[in-house]
């Protein structure tokens, strides 16, 4: 269906063979993209989707827009300055968890610091697929599925807590499998002025036997006769949750309460926008308000020379400090 | 033998200020070095100092010259102990003829007694004194060196500082004692016999901005003039004021480089906090609203980031997206940017790694120099990409390579790798005015705007071409949507493992060099000096360039045939450029601040000429002039081995 700018999912798919294992949750994610840039109404050359390296990484390949294919964990660094430079890209990042909270542990918890405006979506499926199916960061403590020898041995990280102690000023959860609310949250995700993340639980039909498709749907339930009616997953907005910060006073009422709801899984897990806060300038216009100059031409399109090849800058006000 | 009579007057001065870190010791070597050029005169400063905040020992040493200084050398003329300890560290290195300014507060200090002086130096000092016969005191040193014909110049600090105390209030007589920096520089004015008006100038430009200081500096500055003006009279290195010999320049590496990127349109940089290279983005962070001709203003965006992983990463993004980016670091920083590094290389970013090397390995020496990263540059990053290694030898080169690498950077295509080294970086003084308006800017082959007939897709930001160059839109310009990727990828960005495909992007990539090596003009490839068919041809890069010119004129000075060849462009290495070069020496000898001769194994593996001799250095002090000329001279005479190291500095 065609949006308002003319554009479909159609418009941001490519031809490029798509090599995830069948029944892989990232499918699903590539398609709710497409959808979601087609609703957004981006033209193709204004977006840049940005991944590290891992299962997850291979998605820019498939979407018909600018896409860098980066390093392990390093895909917000990278997508940082893309946007810094040019701020009028819209720029997605695509991260698996391995990726982003294990090697990139540190650029997620500074990228709050900053808060400029990107999206962040976490494939989250808590092994490391494209290795064969090693822990990561976010597989609990004790859990063993089937690609690993023993038992997890580390704690898993929670990613909503990580995101609302970093600092991110938009936080939300959705389900592979559930499209269309995939592609809505992508939608506020992008259209959220400052650092949006989303975390997107994703089954891995290969690695891990845990988090299935049919756990999520809690049909684990229904074969034992115990555990929790119906499925696991439930909306926080059909549950009555406000997740904006409409004054500062409230901001950490906000973030504890988001923290709260992040701290449940298992027998009930939420979807939805945990937290939302739009008071937080960007690092963008922190830059600017320091910078004025930074509401010209960014720097990637600044021209630097003039019609005669020399460089356009006056240099007597900078020169001024060190004639002697 | 030493001797008691008075040395001839200086070319040039040799001057060290020592004292606490913290306590104004860069400030008194700014408003020295900046009354000296106001005088007319040429400078060249250097900084030593340890890795501490407050309290270790830290020096500068200046030298300052009617003509232009080359490089530092090792002994002074004139040393201005602000504590005991550095009179205890310094005073030997005073020649006869020269002075010492000391606090006589300390004469009884005992040099064992200083904790941050080594055992090894104190016990060496006590030594020395009792040799001599006099007693292990500050005093008792200052015996010794007023006998080998060094003046003594006791200046009562606290005398003189108490007594404009009352003058500048009380709210602020609790802070006079920092103003004993500026008191010492007063009194060498007196003792040089230049006029104390350069030193208002000069402080004026220091304090300016804070009147209250700049009034009990100035107090400072008179009362130290008038308590050393009874020692000009036995003090007879004097300096005169002179026109200057053209416009100049006051600063620092860290500032060249600075400079140079902001001409070389460098809006975009990123840093993380470290020794010796964050000097470099400061400075651009506080001037990060540049003014155009013509007017109006164009921001250059500064981010210190998370680590040296994102410094590159991020600065790899912004080029992707059109901006000159460029990163700074030093050699701890730089390991870590190595997977960025080779990411870029592959993709083909323009990006601009200025490295400061400095005492490796690990943490290694932090505050002291080393030229000790060639290889690692060359060889960062696993597999092979092409790179661009440039080696500044002096301040002058520090500005044009801070441009010139940026447009390396975009005409190939690739990374480009600023060699500098904490010796350059921290030295300061005065150059030429450069002609920075005539700084040119290539962007090679950037596409910047869409011509073309209508939006196509997906472009081949990776052709194949003869040059190995291939258009370069940016990420956002409409009709040329690409990828990029870590893997090797086919022309468009897209993932290949195809061993045909693998073939023609090496081979791409590669030829990018070779257009390179062909463009490039000799100029900035390398310099010449001296004989052309010489005896001995010293070969160098980097900051000992100051020091093998001065050696150089030494042995022309004694009728020695040699030639200096100073690399600039290290990849792609100018095989034969070199190779020419040492084939009309009858030998030659490569100088370099490393353990084991890192330039001389490039030439042999670029050239396969096996080096016959290697001078290096590892102690973390820059290379001085003399010890160049007394191993040059030893390889003339055949009594040197194929590795000397080079063991001078404090």
């Amino acid at each position: 269906m065609a949006t308002e700018a003319g554009l479909t999912a159609k418009d941001f798919k490519t031809d490029v063979h798509i090599d995830w294992c069948p029944g892989c949750g990232d499918f699903a994610i590539v398609t709710a993209l497409q959808m979601a840039l087609a609703e957004l109404g981006v033209p193709n050359h204004k977006v840049a989707v940005i991944s590290g390296v891992g299962c997850s990484a291979k998605t820019p390949h498939y979407l018909k827009s600018f896409g860098a294919h980066t390093i392990h964990g390093r895909l917000l660094p990278y997508a940082i300055g893309i946007k810094l430079a040019n701020p009028e890209l819209t720029v997605i990042g695509t991260a698996g968890d391995g990726d982003g909270l294990g090697i990139g542990a540190g650029h997620f918890v500074n990228a709050g610091r900053r808060n400029v405006d990107l999206t962040y979506l976490l494939f989250n499926n808590g092994v490391y697929g494209l290795t064969k199916g090693q822990a990561s960061p976010t597989l609990k403590l004790g859990a063993k599925p089937k690609s690993l020898p023993s038992p997890n041995i580390n704690e898993g990280v929670n990613p909503i807590w990580l995101a609302v102690a970093s600092g991110y000023t938009w936080i939300g959860r959705s389900y592979a499998f559930d499209v269309k609310h995939l592609k809505d949250m992508i939608v506020r995700a992008v259209r959220h002025k400052g650092l949006a993340f989303l975390d997107i639980l994703q089954p891995c039909p290969t690695y891990n036997d845990l988090n299935t498709k049919d756990w999520y749907a809690a049909k684990d339930a229904r074969a034992d006769g115990g555990g929790p009616a119906g499925a696991r997953l439930y909306r926080l907005d059909e549950a009555g949750h406000d997740p904006v910060v409409h004054t500062l006073e409230a901001q950490e009422g906000r973030m504890l309460r988001a923290m709260e709801l992040g701290a449940q899984w298992g027998e009930r897990i939420p979807l939805g926008v945990f937290y939302e806060n739009p008071l937080v300038p960007t690092f963008e216009e922190r830059i600017a308000l320091r910078n004025p100059a930074y509401r010209g031409p960014a720097p990637s399109d600044q021209v630097l020379a003039g019609a005669d090849g020399r460089t356009n800058v006056a240099f007597d006000e900078i020169l001024a400090a060190l004639r002697v | 033998m030493p001797s008691n009579s008075p040395a001839m007057p200086p070319t040039k001065l040799s001057w060290i200020v020592g004292g606490a870190q913290g306590s104004g010791v860069d400030t008194s070597a700014t408003t020295f070095g900046r009354a000296c050029a106001h005088a007319g005169l040429e400078v060249l400063g250097k900084r030593e100092f340890y890795s501490n905040i407050k309290g270790r020992h830290s020096y500068y040493h200046v030298m300052v010259s009617p003509s232009p200084v080359l490089s530092h050398e090792e002994h002074a003329n004139l040393l201005v102990a602000l504590d005991a300890e550095s009179t205890m560290r310094h005073a030997r290195d005073v020649e006869p003829g020269g002075a010492i300014i000391y606090n006589p507060a300390h004469a009884g200090v005992d040099p064992q007694e200083i904790p941050t002086l080594e055992p090894r130096i104190a016990a060496l000092l006590a030594g020395y004194c009792k040799a001599n016969g006099e007693e292990a005191t500050l005093s008792g040193l200052v015996k010794v060196e007023s006998a080998r014909g060094v003046l003594p110049v006791p200046l009562p600090f606290e005398d003189l500082l108490n007594e404009i105390a009352p003058k500048v209030g009380s709210a602020y007589g609790s802070q006079i004692s920092r103003v004993a920096n500026t008191v010492a520089v007063g009194a060498t004015l007196a003792l040089i016999g230049l006029p104390p008006e350069h030193l208002d100038r000069s402080l004026g430009e220091v304090f300016g901005k804070r009147p209250k200081l700049l009034e009990m500096n100035a107090l400072g500055a008179a009362a130290g003039f008038l308590a050393a003006r009874p020692f000009a009279a036995r003090f007879p290195q004097k300096l005169a004021a002179q026109p200057p010999r053209c416009p100049r320049l006051f600063l620092t590496g860290n500032q060249a480089v600075a400079l140079g990127k902001i001409a070389g349109g460098c809006r975009f940089q990123t840093y993380y906090p470290i020794t010796p290279a964050s000097d470099e983005s400061e400075f651009l962070e506080a001037r990060d609203s540049i003014p155009l001709k013509g007017g109006g203003r164009q921001a250059l965006v500064v981010v210190q980031t998370e680590d040296e992983i994102a410094a590159v990463t991020m600065a790899s993004g912004a080029a992707l997206a059109g901006a000159r980016a460029a990163t700074s670091t030093s050699g701890p920083g730089f390991s870590l940017m190595m997977e960025g590094l080779g990411w870029a290389g592959i993709n083909e970013v323009p990006l601009v790694v200025t490295l400061y090397q400095r005492s490796g390995p690990s943490t290694g020496m932090p505050t002291r120099s080393e030229q000790g990263d060639l290889m690692f540059a060359l060889h960062a990053g696993h597999g092979t990409f092409p790179r661009l290694i440039v080696a500044s030898g002096d301040i002058e080169e520090l500005i044009e390579d801070g441009a010139w690498t940026l447009d390396l950077a975009e005409r190939y295509q690739t990374p480009v790798i600023h060699l500098v080294d904490k010796a350059l970086a921290v030295s300061s003084g005065t150059v030429p005015l450069p002609d920075l308006d005539a700084v040119t800017i290539d962007r090679g082959a950037l596409i910047l705007k869409n011509h073309g007939a209508g939006p196509a897709y997906p472009f081949p930001r990776f052709q194949v071409t003869e040059s190995g160059i291939s258009p370069r839109p940016v990420f956002g310009l409409e009709g040329h949507i690409f990828y990029v990727t870590g893997d090797e990828s086919d022309e468009v960005g897209h993932i290949t493992e195809d061993p045909l495909v693998r073939d023609l992007m090496v081979e791409k990539r590669r030829r990018k060099l070779e257009t390179a090596a062909r463009e490039i003009p000799e100029r900035l490839k390398a310099r010449s000096f001296g004989r052309k068919d010489p005896g001995l041809l010293l070969v160098g890069w980097g900051s000992s360039k100051g020091a093998i010119l001065e050696a150089l004129s030494t042995l022309e000075s004694r009728g020695l045939s040699v030639g200096f060849l100073q690399l600039r462009l290290l990849e792609p290495f100018p095989v034969s450029l070199v190779r020419d070069a040492l084939a009309r020496a009858a030998t030659f000898a490569v100088v370099e601040a490393n353990e084991s001769g890192q330039l001389a194994d490039l030439i042999a593996m670029r050239t396969g000429l096996l080096a016959p001799h290697r001078l290096v250095k590892t102690n973390g002090r820059p290379i001085v002039p003399a010890e160049v000329a007394d191993h040059a001279e030893r390889i003339l005479e055949g009594k040197a081995r194929p590795r000397e190291v080079m063991t001078l500095g404090n």
